[in-house]
């Protein structure tokens, strides 16, 4: 219980980033970070304890193992994060390149 | 078969399009031809799910559930077919339109992108599936946002990923909550295994966050009046018309009414919020100079009607909002494209500074889009706020529908204004390209045309067969075992 409040807590750091800081850069870090708490989320409810690797080798009985669906996913979602972390990086860079600036409270000409 | 092609045929177009490099009219021709064949192909699916029912695709040759599988049913072939209509009429608009940029074979390329990952949530039977193709179709969005590359565009952009983000985080961990419950992630199966479970309120609260963002739904709506009108017209036309109706409404349809129980709780947030979005986008629409962003806010605000319609949980407030989907779609995109078209001809989105230059078949088709969305009555647009209208009354909800009926009439109100002040004289003649004029035309007798489905002998056959696929959940739970299951 303690690990899933663990990565809930890390959630709510990027959370935090993406929602008070005013750096481009760290809002981004701070969606990363969440991704990331979900991405921890994951492999925690696949986690069976004292269960071993999820692959079949001949001659050995599988046993209790740990569930391999969730480390699947996990590995979809990281490469999904990486395009989109990639996207928003990119859209960093011509935003400092307009506006000469990375604070967004200086990102402000879409009319109100 | 079938199924795979709407996500084969987008993919591999956008792949020979981003290769292609700078030949405009051969790329042109690419992206018309695949997205012709997307509307062939759905038009097909309706004759096919009448004879044979859903149309069922496994991949690589295992059973379902330890493959993905590729589901249509009445509401997915619905819902593909609104897709394509749409699509096809943007790409023929964007011949005319995007000449005026650069490097068109990666816009065209983006759109093929957006396309395969908005059919691919639809056709999809498997949760995760449905989040990945979300995002792909979200990353060519967010592309295609910033595409005109001026600095408010990256902001648009960069303010719509960060929202996008967040929400597709809360999806994927409220996929985690569900796959830790139910042990699966095929829809069908999910929908069976949690029959007399406990309700699973955690993971209701972040599917509803997270598909409510991206439905633009009360209090996450803000981004939807900056997006939209900062990617090039025809994309407007495909955001505000589809992507927003397809990755919002589609999916809290599938999931809240077809996969999990129904809920009191979620109708009466959905009832509640729909409302205010309703409300509250209608208002901010009315101090709007920038005709787009106009726009933007109306779609907000026609969204709160679909989600409020939703919120009844009737049928007959389930054929209200399948009905004004379709039609919010052509009215939306029609507005957009007459936008673009506008802004072609003024050089300018700001309409109080408008001389009237779009000429007679730009004004037409925006005074019948106008009159459309408004809900004046021969048109489709009417038809479906009446059913919602009434829907809300048979519910007894009559608050309700007094507020659905003054919010129609403020949406007259500013739309009157748009057109006053966009076209104050008509005698001016605008060149605008053929290829534009022609999807306007076509489009603007669409939002008649769609009026013919309030026929009951023709609703019958249509509509109401896609609100018997939403309500009868005991229905697509058993598809599983249809599916090659034993």
């Amino acid at each position: 219980m303690g690990l899933y409040l663990l990565s809930f807590i890390l959630f709510l750091v990027g959370l935090y980033g993406v929602l008070v800081k005013r750096n481009i850069v760290k809002i981004i870090l701070g969606s990363g970070i969440m991704g990331y708490a979900v991405n921890l989320f994951l492999i925690l409810i696949a986690y069976r304890s004292a269960g071993t690797f999820p692959i079949f080798l001949p001659g050995r009985e599988p046993g209790l193992m740990v569930d391999p669906l969730p480390q699947a996913l996990v590995l979809t979602s990281i490469v999904i994060e990486l395009g989109v972390t990639a996207l928003l990086v990119a859209l960093a860079v011509n935003i400092h390149k307009h506006y000469g600036t990375l604070d967004v409270r200086k990102v402000r000409r879409l009319k109100e | 078969m079938i199924a795979s092609y709407f996500i084969i045929i987008p993919l591999l177009s956008g792949f020979i399009l981003a290769m292609s490099g700078k030949r405009d009219r051969f790329v042109e021709l690419v992206a018309l031809i695949s997205t012709s064949l997307l509307l062939f192909l759905s038009v097909l699916l309706f004759p096919v799910i009448n004879a044979y029912g859903p149309v069922f695709y496994q991949l690589s040759g295992w059973k379902i559930p330890y493959t993905i599988s590729l589901v249509i049913d009445n509401l997915s072939a619905f819902v593909l077919f609104v897709i394509s209509l749409i699509a096809f009429f943007s790409t023929l608009y964007s011949i005319g339109y995007m000449r005026r940029f650069q490097a068109l074979n990666n816009y065209y390329a983006l759109l093929m992108l957006m396309i395969a990952g908005l059919n691919g949530v639809t056709i999809t039977g498997d949760l995760f599936n449905l989040f990945v193709f979300m995002e792909v179709s979200l990353i060519a969005t967010y592309a295609l946002v910033a595409f005109q590359g001026e600095p408010e565009h990256y902001e648009a952009a960069f303010k719509y990923a960060i929202l996008g983000s967040i929400s597709s985080t809360l999806i994927l961990f409220g996929i985690g909550c569900v796959y830790s419950m139910v042990s699966s992630l095929t829809l069908m199966q999910i929908s069976l295994k949690t029959n007399g479970m406990p309700s699973l309120y955690l993971a209701y609260g972040l599917f509803l966050t997270g598909f409510g963002l991206k439905a633009s739904m009360f209090p996450f709506h803000s981004w939807l009046p900056d997006a939209h009108p900062s990617a090039p017209s025809p994309v407007s036309a495909m955001l505000s018309g589809v992507l927003i109706k397809v990755l919002g409404v589609y999916s809290i349809i599938r999931v809240f009414f077809m996969v999990f129980q129904e809920s009191k709780v979620v109708l009466d947030v959905l009832l509640v919020f729909g409302t205010i979005t309703m409300v509250i986008g209608a208002i901010m629409a009315v101090g709007q100079r920038d005709i787009k962003r106009m726009l933007g806010f109306s779609s907000v605000s026609q969204m709160g009607y679909i989600l409020f319609s939703l919120g009844l949980g009737t049928p007959l407030g389930i054929l209200g909002a399948v009905y004004h989907m379709l039609n919010h779609a052509i009215l939306k995109g029609t507005l957009f494209l007459d936008a673009g078209a506008i802004e072609t001809a003024e050089g300018t989105r700001d309409f109080e500074n408008m001389a009237g230059r779009s000429g007679k078949t730009v004004y037409v088709s925006t005074l019948m889009a106008s009159l459309g969305i408004s809900g004046v009555p021969p048109f489709g647009g009417f038809f479906s706020k009446l059913i919602i209208i009434m829907a809300a009354i048979y519910a007894r909800k009559y608050s309700y529908a007094l507020i659905a009926l003054t919010v129609s009439v403020i949406t007259m109100a500013y739309y009157l204004k748009m057109l006053k002040k966009t076209f104050p004289t008509m005698n001016a003649r605008a060149k605008i390209p053929v290829s534009m004029k022609i999807t306007l035309i076509i489009l603007s007798i669409l939002t008649i045309a769609t009026a013919v489905l309030f026929i009951p002998a023709v609703r019958d056959i249509t509509l109401n067969k896609v609100v018997e696929c939403i309500t009868d959940r005991a229905v697509y739970g058993s598809l599983f075992k249809a599916g090659g299951n034993p």
